[in-house]
């Protein structure tokens, strides 16, 4: 037998009184995709940092190839033939392609010699693993799922025989991630060994040969992906059964809550961002919005939320609201019952150097009910945020911690207690489970199940398309600021949704 | 979960940089070849060794609680207010034109309305850089610092060709009405059997520096105001999502950051040289900077630290006054506090936090 392409033994790792890594063990077979699951904060990264060199374990040892190996930093990573593809890429925007491949492995001081070099052995690389790019496209003219190859294609021109890819597929559109693990499936084939951090059991289930369960900063399992199932892997990384599925019946869509005609938004440097939108959205249902990251559902939010302005038209009980001015502000939109889980809590959502009882308030710090005379009434409002915690499951329940204390899943608990707990008539959700661990996902997913059928209306935009089919009973499709189709989600799938994703029009898809 | 104990943060680092601000301001003493305990026993004793000394001492800090104030506000609101030097100058016109143009019955009365004076001049000079940061992004810190010498030239403008009595030679105003005189330290305690210094400035403006303390920690931490002004202040995305007006609570915080800083001419115009002459502020609005940093923006830490600077001040003139220690080596011993409990806080505080972990974690 081959010796492992890469071993780890005990390796432990500490950030002040948080142990990020404890006592963990694996080995890699070369040749083979090795996925790495658990939840936000298991430890994931953590590990895979100390195996790039940008943290320094405190105990333990790498293996690689039968040889044990110090890692003090990325050189010496780069050196022992391990390259990265950081889930944001590490590109500079205005070079080439080429020019990125070179830089920092340039062989002196001028730099021709090694773009004309790099040229050549690009090209070798690119038959070699049909890892097909332009070298003098420049990298913000680029898509995505290109750039993501110039990182790959980076690695390999500095040798690497295994590949590290953090959250590969979060920025892509589904045919872009399929290109991805078809470009994946090819370099195993040519021998390199992939290690693949996600938190998306479906690619787990589909690619890998074999996958490490994290938890808690432990390894709780290594097994052969044949040999498991979501279900299983699920519950290893959560520690108890999770419904994977959102269990909900099916909806009884009633009157036109919001009615948006012909809305249009421009950003602050003068581009469309939402080109003249119409969509619909009843009592007691879930509309979805889905598209790849960018594409003006954010800003489609914003304006509803009354983050910024917009133009054309938008009823709320068939009532215009304004989108201009005073009166198109986001607390107008809260007075008119309009509760809003903003994409980014931690720059929006939350202050996150509050305490926890002040977020509560937010956005609502005027509301009577917090108020006393001139002052606020503090007590009344660490009183009501104890309830609020108390239930949706906030821990640790203390109404004194900063929100930056809680993880990630709470933090968003605590949002979407404050908003779904005002009983909005219409509640815009972005992202409601970015950075959320799994078990907390079955519980904000049940929440806006449980609003919709109390006959509210929900708008949901989510980059992560299993949740849009899963939670939404209609799904609209954004591409470059208009709606491509509108499908019911039950009648429709990743497939066509991803042509629509990408910009092919309804009718042809 | 916290890297420290809260009394750690605001106690002990603060002493802490303190100390090393001393150790090094000792050195450069001895540098000049004087002895620092002496130096150190002479300040004490003229700043807080007689009642005299604590009524200058009190003088000054009651100026710098209201600078460091006006910053602390403003920095709560994410805005570096530099402006509190012209702020203050314009304040003490707004005091002068109160204390000259109306007969005043009491002094009492003419307090409150000096003070309101003081304040809307000085939130007037302060609302046009807040108007440009607010709706045309010009940056804060550039325009306050250009309106202090806007209002240096206003103040000598209007000294000079208004407010200048006939046949003075002196660019200052008219000396203020008896009526309008407030009540000293010596004044006020008298009636209660305290004997106070009768010659030092300290007076009733030291009541309403307090005051503007308790009104900004109520202001901050218990108004809605407060809350949208912190808010902005941490997150501007997330003010916009709160439905909270950046313009406006920028606009607000301006406001009365500057209004705060117009007050202090009540204590050194009027409270002190009863009439407006030219550079009356003496760089308090500066002090004021550091006198936030050191209070971390909190009103009870701007008290205290008014007052260290307030010793600072009065403690440097007493030692350039009865050693060949110069003048300007105070100005340096003000720095190494600015530097080492401002611009080095970190330099305390990481290895000040190391030794809370280790001994946390020595514990569990």
């Amino acid at each position: 037998m081959t010796a492992p392409a890469i071993e780890l033994k005990g390796i432990s790792k500490a950030f002040g009184p948080v142990q990020a890594n404890k006592d963990i063990s694996i080995s890699v077979a070369p040749g083979t995709i090795h996925g790495i699951i658990g939840e936000n904060g298991a430890g994931k990264s953590t590990l895979m940092s100390i195996l790039y060199g940008f943290y320094k374990a405190d105990k333990g040892q790498v293996w690689i190839k039968g040889q044990r190996t110090a890692i003090p930093d990325s050189q010496a990573a780069i050196a022992a033939g391990i390259g990265m593809v950081f889930q944001h890429f590490k590109l500079v925007e205005n070079f080439t392609v080429l020019e990125n491949i070179v830089l920092g492995a340039e062989d002196s001081g001028m730099l021709m010699p090694s773009l004309r070099r790099a040229r050549k052995e690009l090209k070798a690389l690119e038959e070699e693993y049909e890892l097909f790019v332009d070298p003098d496209a420049r990298i913000d003219e680029i898509g995505v799922g290109m750039q993501q190859r110039v990182e790959i294609l980076k690695a390999l021109y500095r040798k690497a025989e295994i590949l590290i890819l953090d959250e590969p597929t979060g920025v892509l559109t589904p045919s872009e991630a399929d290109q991805l693990f078809r470009i994946l499936d090819r370099l195993r084939a040519e021998g390199k060994t992939i290690i693949l951090i996600t938190h998306k059991l479906r690619e787990i289930m589909e690619y890998t040969d074999t996958v490490s369960v994290m938890r808690r900063g432990e390894m709780t399992a290594t097994v052969k992906t044949a040999e498991t199932s979501p279900e299983h892997l699920a519950e290893l990384m959560v520690g108890r059964k999770v419904l994977l599925r959102v269990d909900k019946v099916p909806a009884r869509p009633g009157a036109p809550i919001l009615e948006i005609e012909n809305l249009r938004v421009v950003d602050e440097v003068g581009v469309e961002r939402v080109k003249g939108i119409d969509l619909t959205v009843r009592a007691g249902e879930i509309v979805g919005i889905a598209g790849v990251a960018g594409n003006g559902q954010s800003e489609l939010l914003e304006v509803l939320g009354g983050m910024r302005a917009g133009s054309g038209s938008i009823k709320l009980h068939g009532t215009s609201l304004p989108l201009e001015g005073s009166g198109a502000d986001a607390s107008a939109r809260r007075l008119a019952h309009i509760g809003h889980v903003p994409e980014d809590r931690q720059r929006e959502g939350l202050i996150m150097d509050f305490h926890a009882w002040e977020n509560v308030a937010f956005g609502y710090h005027r509301d009577p009910a917090y108020n006393s005379g001139l002052l606020m009434d503090n007590a009344a409002l660490r009183a009501d945020t104890a309830a609020k915690m108390e239930k949706f499951d906030v821990r640790p329940p203390d109404p004194w911690l900063a929100a930056k204390s809680f993880s990630g899943g709470n933090q968003q608990k605590i949002v979407v207690a404050r908003e779904i707990e005002r009983n909005p008539e219409l509640l815009l959700i972005g992202q409601p489970t970015r950075g959320v661990d799994i078990g907390a996902i079955e519980f904000i997913h049940k929440q806006i199940v449980a609003l919709r059928d109390q006959g509210k209306a929900i708008l949901l935009v989510s980059v992560e398309l299993e949740e849009i089919l899963s939670l939404a009973d209609r799904v609209a499709v954004m591409f470059d600021g208009m709606i491509m189709g509108e499908r019911p989600a039950d009648q429709t799938d990743e497939k066509e949704l991803g042509l629509l994703m990408a910009g092919v029009a309804g009718e042809a898809a | 979960m916290d890297k420290m104990p809260k009394w750690a943060d605001v106690v002990l680092i603060p002493l802490i940089s303190l100390l090393l601000a001393a150790i090094l301001s000792a050195l450069v003493i001895l540098g000049i070849g004087e002895d620092p305990v002496a130096a150190v026993k002479l300040m004490v004793q003229g700043a807080l060794g007689s009642t005299y000394g604590w009524g200058y001492t009190l003088y000054y800090a009651t100026n710098f609680m209201f600078t460091g104030l006006a910053v602390a506000v403003a920095a709560h609101a994410g805005l570096f207010n530099i402006g509190g030097e012209g702020q203050a100058m314009l304040g003490g016109l707004g005091v002068a034109l109160v204390c000259l143009l109306i007969p005043w019955p009491h002094w009492s009365l003419a307090l409150i309305f000096a003070a309101l004076g003081a304040g809307i001049f000085g939130a007037a000079w302060a609302a046009i850089p807040a108007y440009l940061q607010a709706k045309r992004g010009s940056h804060i810190v550039i325009t306050t610092i250009m309106f202090n010498f806007i209002a240096a030239a206003v103040l000598n403008y209007v000294l000079v060709n208004v407010l200048r009595p006939e046949g003075s030679m002196d660019p200052a105003t008219a000396r203020f009405p008896e009526a309008v005189h407030l009540p000293s330290l010596h004044e006020l305690l008298a009636p209660i059997g305290i004997s106070f210094s009768k010659s030092a400035p300290a007076n009733v403006s030291l009541l309403v520096a307090v005051g503007a303390c308790l009104f900004v920690w109520l202001l901050v931490w218990r108004t809605p105001l407060g809350y949208e002004i912190r808010s902005l202040g941490k997150s501007e995305p997330g003010a916009r999502y709160a439905g909270i007006s950046p313009v406006r609570t920028v606009m607000i915080a301006m406001l009365i950051s500057g209004a705060l800083a117009g007050m202090m001419a009540v204590n050194n115009v009027m409270g002190e040289a009863e009439r407006l002459v030219l550079n009356a502020t003496e760089g308090a609005g500066f002090i004021g900077i550091a006198v936030a940093l050191m209070g971390r923006n909190h009103p009870f830490g701007v008290f205290l630290a008014a007052i260290l600077f307030g010793f600072l001040y009065q403690g440097g003139a007493e030692l350039a006054l009865w050693t060949s220690i110069p003048r300007e080596l105070i100005v340096v011993i003000q720095a190494l506090v600015i530097l080492f409990t401002g611009a080095l806080d970190n330099m305390v505080r990481m290895p000040l936090e190391k030794i809370f972990l280790a001994v946390r974690k020595g514990r569990s």
